[in-house]
């Protein structure tokens, strides 16, 4: 029991226990525009959740996210345009730009199986590509990252150029359509939006978790610390660096789609460069390399965001900036990192409670230890 | 008595960067099981001669043949898996792992994502990891993260980490630089004892070191091979004597 209290398992669980308690207790508690918010927040633990698996664990710093994100989103947002229209209906945009007829590549969208594929399948295939164009001619490090926001802005004007095709930068609405005949903006859909994203964040962790645990995570981190290295013991790191930016891209799909429905809207600003370098910052904050921090970092920022929005506008922009100077030169490893590694303990220690330990705190603090210190004392008494 | 055919051979390798000859007209091979040193003075295109038989650079002229197979413009990872091994100058081991995680990555046969993310490894390659670290002395501290590990023990590990590979060939790159003199002559001991079952080719600068090898040794001046034999012989020889010291002729050598 001691051992089960000892300090390193409560921190472990620590965060656990919190997300559960959230998640239980705050669609009871909290009004239907804040549960939303929270949803739309959790969908975007789950891009994070992909770019912790590419950055924490194997060094690829994507700026562009951003696309797999909307690439999910679209991919839903043209579904719902269709699902409630009577047969031989178009989507009422097409109207304003003179379009007769659906074009080719929205006729895959009326099936709501091939969708749900989409979501994820295509994002997947969109990062696997361009990774292994990418990864296959040694591109890294700093030049990686400015490929992808590159390849961002392509995706981002293209998107904003084709009126005729997604109604270019207005985007796609998805408030006032019906999925499986209920209303997607109505409270009831909403909050059932809401446990889908609660179950998909949770999967998404497990996930994560099993790619980066095994032996296929040490290869991972391998990459991410001396790739050259892996290559002369045999491993080809191009497969797996191609394999882990698809599944994150899938993974930001599908956040992209959630986000959508929770937000009523897809537009190319998803795929607008400060989005996807934010979708960074997270992770940094959360904790690179602790997957829970990637979705902490998430739901933290992105609320801290709304409520000092909400009562200082213009301030936002400084406070997030301050926080990633923080994290870059302060905390390293992220909120979840300092708090692993024993940071409130030193905090407290800082501010004069409990004392100064003489020896080191570990042991100091650790019960096991204590125990046995009472016995002596005791035995010696 | 024929001589068996060389598993590794150099013919007439240049490589040029930039129009410096970094190794010119190069010549060597190994036979089987032998064991073999490489000195030659600082810039004498020992780590190029490494990284063109691994794939790291490809040699402007000439041809590399492995088991009589040409490795020119083959990919440093399908090289390793035909069976090259190699250490670095500096130990490389993945800092953020496990001695243990180290020597599984090292150990597997099977290198692709998908084998590591379903397989585990048999019970001879767990087998192997244990007794490597044990061998190395690495087994009560294989649960440490192996950057926290001093500078003789990240040597060991890397060296284990070659032998797990399990490679015909063993490229080893400085593997005493920075050890106590005692661990200088384990490494030597443990070198002598791989070659035999595999073909080793060893570059130092500590000619103790190289001395107890015991074993031939090559000499590398300015991209080519200078001249070969026996510790002895080169040490002799007017012409190591003049690269290598250049006028200075109580060095190391005497």
């Amino acid at each position: 029991m001691a051992d089960l209290l000892s300090n390193r398992k409560w921190r472990q669980v620590l965060p656990w226990l919190v997300i559960v308690i959230a998640a239980l207790v705050l669609p009871v508690l909290l009004p239907p525009f804040r549960l939303n918010l929270l949803g739309r927040f959790l969908s975007l633990g789950i891009v994070a959740l992909g770019i912790d698996l590419i950055w924490g664990f194997t060094g690829l710093l994507s700026l562009g996210q951003g696309i797999f994100f909307a690439l999910g989103g679209y991919a839903l947002g043209m579904h719902l345009q269709l699902s409630s229209l009577a047969p031989g209906e178009l989507p009422e945009f097409f109207g304003l730009y003179g379009v007769k007829g659906l074009p080719a590549f929205w006729q895959p969208f009326n099936s709501p199986l091939f969708t749900f594929f989409c979501i994820w399948v295509l994002p997947a295939l969109v990062a696997g590509v361009l990774g292994f164009l990418v990864f296959r001619n040694r591109i890294k490090g700093v030049y990686f990252s400015i490929l992808t926001q590159a390849a961002l802005l392509v995706f981002f004007n293209f998107f904003n150029g084709q009126q005729k095709l997604i109604n270019g930068t207005n985007g796609l609405k998805t408030d006032t359509a019906r999925l499986f005949g209920v209303l997607v903006g109505s409270d009831g859909a909403q909050r059932g939006l809401f446990w889908i994203t609660v179950v998909l964040v949770i999967a998404c962790w497990f996930l994560c978790r099993w790619l980066t645990r095994g032996r296929f995570g040490d290869a991972l981190i391998a990459i991410r610390d001396d790739e050259p290295r892996l290559r002369f013991t045999g491993y080809n790191p191009t497969a797996y660096k191609t394999l882990v930016f698809a599944v994150a891209g899938a993974m930001a799909g599908v956040s992209g789609a959630l986000y959508t429905v929770q937000s009523g809207i897809v537009s190319p600003q998803y795929m607008a460069v400060p989005f996807s370098i934010e979708m960074v910052i997270w992770v940094a904050v959360g904790g690179r390399g602790t997957l829970i921090g990637a979705v902490l970092g998430a739901v933290v920022i992105n609320f801290a965001k709304s409520l000092v929005s909400e009562a200082l506008p213009e301030t936002w922009l400084f406070i997030q900036g301050a926080l990633f100077l923080l994290v870059v030169t302060a905390l390293p490893d992220g909120l979840v990192g300092w708090w692993r590694s024993g940071g409130p303990a030193r905090l407290l220690v800082m501010v004069g409670w409990p004392p100064r330990s003489a020896t080191y705190p570990e042991l100091d603090l650790d019960p096991a230890v204590a125990a046995e210190r009472r016995q002596l004392d005791g035995g010696e008494a | 008595m024929t001589t068996p055919a060389p598993l590794l051979e150099l013919r007439h390798i240049s490589v040029s960067f930039d129009g410096f000859w970094a190794l010119n007209d190069l010549n060597l091979a190994l036979a089987p099981g032998e064991l073999r040193a490489v000195i030659g003075p600082n810039g004498a295109g020992k780590t190029t001669f490494l990284d063109v038989i691994t794939g790291k650079v490809r040699p402007t002229k000439g041809e590399v043949l492995f088991k009589g197979r040409s490795l020119v413009g083959i990919a440093e990872h399908r090289i390793a898996r035909l069976g090259i091994g190699r250490k670095f100058q500096t130990p490389r081991v993945y800092q953020n792992l496990t001695p243990r995680r180290n020597l599984e990555l090292a150990v597997s046969r099977q290198n692709g994502p998908l084998a590591l993310l379903l397989g585990r490894l048999d019970s001879s390659e767990r087998d192997r990891v244990q007794h490597l670290l044990e061998v190395v002395g690495l087994d009560l501290v294989s649960h440490l993260r192996a950057g926290g590990l001093s500078h003789g023990q990240k040597q060991w590990l890397e060296i284990a980490m070659l032998v797990a590979q399990a490679p015909q060939l063993l490229l080893v790159d400085e593997p005493v630089a920075g050890l106590t003199d005692e661990e200088t002559e384990r490494t030597a001991d443990l070198l002598r004892q791989l070659a035999g079952q595999h073909t080793v080719l060893v570059i130092e600068h500590d000619m103790e070191f190289i001395r107890d090898l015991r074993a031939p040794v090559t000499v590398l001046h300015e991209g080519h091979v200078l001249c070969e034999g026996s510790m002895d012989a080169v040490q002799s020889d007017p012409r190591v004597i003049e690269v290598y010291l250049g006028t200075e002729t109580d060095g190391e050598f005497n």
